[in-house]
């Protein structure tokens, strides 16, 4: 039974190390000190640029390998030395395959019970991901989204209550991501604790309870997807008439708490008040008869924050400093800004 | 894609056991080697082709050795290649296609131990191999008129040391073994010295005595040694011992085949790959 009133981490990771390799430079770091907790009845969901990190860490918390340091600690157990007594209670989906593809869909389900607590009937199990049709195909003859339904349903297939879904949505045309996605949405609608990997960020922003963002083996932001969203500011852009006639000596009136850059005859105004300096910037357009081209006024997205994230630097420890300041180019070129009234 | 219903989060009533979670691995891999003609065909075909050449080696050792018993030195020759072939080739092949499709992987994000995930997957080569040393012995005692075996117990020992061993050293294989194709060559160094150097072709009598010395130390000697005696009452040349004779000549062999059997398994377990190289 899953009892939500208690808020208890279902798993728990800190300081989390990996390193493949030796210890000297020939040796690669692929998390340099993860910390994650996700509670019970949660999506949480773990976003990173390709070789953020994700895959490593997941295989951490999965217990699939040791951590070089750091403590992990799943449903209470440690998933690599308790292993044996952790799997009846988890389901895993890896990133890529695992099925022999000479097994038909059947047998390969079939086989998967036989390994798996409680496990559900083929046709049952299958029925949830669409492929009771395909029960008897060959694993190899199966298209790339049908292997990754397949996956799925056996990484269901014991009433886990956590589950670990390594990209889900990889592979699957929209319609089939969006049915993974109902699925998903009900695992936790039912108090299944889902951590999973995409790279898809409406997926995330959909499903996820919390998420969080890595770069570079490292967690760069977290929390609910307003809470990522929050530091990051608005963005306005636009494109101002050329500087001659009447606009010759014009300048952008002062718009508080903005920060605006130009590159050219485009601006762009980065605001945590979109509302008020947007309202400022079409009053000062209206007053002057300008037209501003190209405009276009946006609240700050989960693309923002994880572009942001992605556009920091290796060393990871200036990662956080880069995405709060909004990532401003050193030699952007301010325009002149001054009430012109 | 109409039905989409999640599961609840009842906790599972029903339990996996050792057992149930072999014979699991065992029926999903005893299905692949059904459809993989290459490896049934070797497994199968073998067998009978071997007998023919195998006398033919050992005809020539029984005329200058006097005392080898030409039929049982058959048997006993034919019994080793084959385990040695349809257990320690075959599943060498099989570790390491599973592992190249991550099955092996995948089965350890299941409930199985990695032991269990080896001998699952190891479970109808054995078998295999089994029904067919069984035959052998059939075949043997029908038309070769051999003896019905001095001391079972240490037959079975050696044949189930043997078993254990073999698997081991395909497990240990498989660690160097990039590809399927490739097992064709890393398992030819272990083949060979066994073949050759554990009394399969040549009785260790007919070498010289450093030579054998050497070749009573290789890893697959004892426990094919012990089956022979198990048998036969003798490792070779020697008078044929009865039920309690054949322990003297029978117990180093079989602290031997126990101690390379533990010292294989122990480097396989360290050794071991369960997913491809990054």
């Amino acid at each position: 039974m899953t009892d939500t009133s208690h808020p208890a981490p279902v798993i728990e990771a800190a300081g989390l190390r990996r390193r493949y390799g030796p210890a000297d430079e020939r040796g690669f770091d692929a998390l340099h000190g993860l910390d994650l907790t996700v509670r019970r009845g949660e999506l949480f969901a773990l976003l990173g640029t390709n070789g953020a990190g994700k895959t490593s860490a997941m295989e951490l918390l999965e217990g699939l390998a040791a951590p070089t340091a750091g403590r992990v600690r799943v449903l209470g157990l440690d998933p690599y030395r308790e292993r044996a007594a952790l799997r009846p209670r988890i389901g895993i989906m890896l990133q890529e395959g695992g099925f022999p593809g000479d097994l038909t869909v059947a047998e390969t389900v079939r086989s998967w019970a036989g390994l798996t607590s409680g496990a559900r009937p083929v046709d049952e199990a299958l029925d949830p991901v669409g492929l009771r049709h395909r029960r008897d195909a060959r694993v190899k003859q199966l298209s790339g989204g049908e292997r990754r339904r397949l996956d799925l349903a056996v990484a269901l297939l014991g009433r886990p209550e956590v589950v670990f879904l390594d990209e889900p949505g990889s592979g699957l045309d929209p319609e089939a991501r969006a049915a993974v996605r109902q699925l998903v949405r009900g695992l936790r609608e039912r108090g299944t604790t889902v951590l999973l990997t995409t790279h898809h960020l409406q997926e995330a922003e959909e499903l996820a309870d919390r998420l969080a963002i890595m770069h570079h083996g490292r967690i760069v932001t977290g929390g609910t997807v307003a809470e990522v969203i929050a530091g990051h500011p608005a963005r306005i852009t636009f494109e101002l008439p050329e500087r001659r006639g009447p606009y010759g000596t014009l300048g952008l009136p002062a718009l508080d708490g903005a920060e605006v850059t130009a590159e050219g005859r485009r601006i762009t105004v980065r605001t945590s008040a979109l509302q008020t300096v947007l309202t400022a910037l079409l009053g000062w357009a209206a007053r002057h008869g300008i037209t501003l081209a190209g405009l276009d006024a946006r609240s700050a997205s989960l693309e923002e924050a994880f572009l942001a994230v992605a556009a920091g630097p290796a060393d990871a420890a200036d990662a956080a400093d880069a995405v709060w300041s909004g990532g401003v180019p050193a030699t952007a070129v301010r325009p002149p800004i001054g009430d012109s009234r | 894609m109409t039905t989409v219903q999640a599961p609840d989060t009842t906790p599972a009533t029903t339990g996996t056991t050792t057992t149930g979670r072999l014979l699991a691995l065992g029926r999903a891999e005893a299905t692949l080697l059904l459809r993989n003609r290459t490896a049934l065909l070797t497994a199968l075909g073998l067998p009978v082709l071997l007998v023919a050449g195998v006398r033919e080696v050992l005809r020539q050792q029984a005329s200058t050795t006097p005392g080898l018993d030409l039929n049982a030195a058959l048997v006993t020759g034919v019994t080793g290649i084959v385990l040695l072939f349809v257990v320690y080739y075959n599943l060498t092949a099989a570790y390491v296609a599973r592992r190249g499709e991550l099955v092996l992987k995948r089965l350890r994000t299941g409930e199985a131990r990695d032991l269990e995930i080896l001998a699952g997957t190891a479970l109808p080569s054995v078998l295999l191999a089994l029904v067919q040393c069984a035959a052998l012995g059939v075949a043997g005692a029908a038309l070769l008129d051999l003896p019905v075996p001095v001391n079972p117990l240490l037959a079975l020992a050696g044949l189930g040391l043997s078993v254990v061993l073999l698997t081991g050293l395909a497990a240990l294989s498989s660690a160097y073994t990039r590809t399927v194709e490739s097992a064709g060559i890393t398992t030819l160094p272990v083949l060979m010295t066994a073949q050759f150097g554990s009394g399969l072709m040549f009785p260790l009598e007919v070498m010289p005595d450093q030579l054998a010395g050497l070749c009573r130390a290789l890893p697959t000697t004892p426990a094919f040694l012990l089956l022979r005696i198990g048998w036969f009452g003798t490792g070779g040349s020697a008078p044929a011992t009865g039920f309690a004779g054949s322990w003297g000549a029978g117990a180093p062999q079989l602290g031997l085949a126990v101690c390379w059997a533990a010292a294989v398994w122990w480097a396989a377990r360290h050794r071991f790959r369960w997913e491809p190289r990054r």
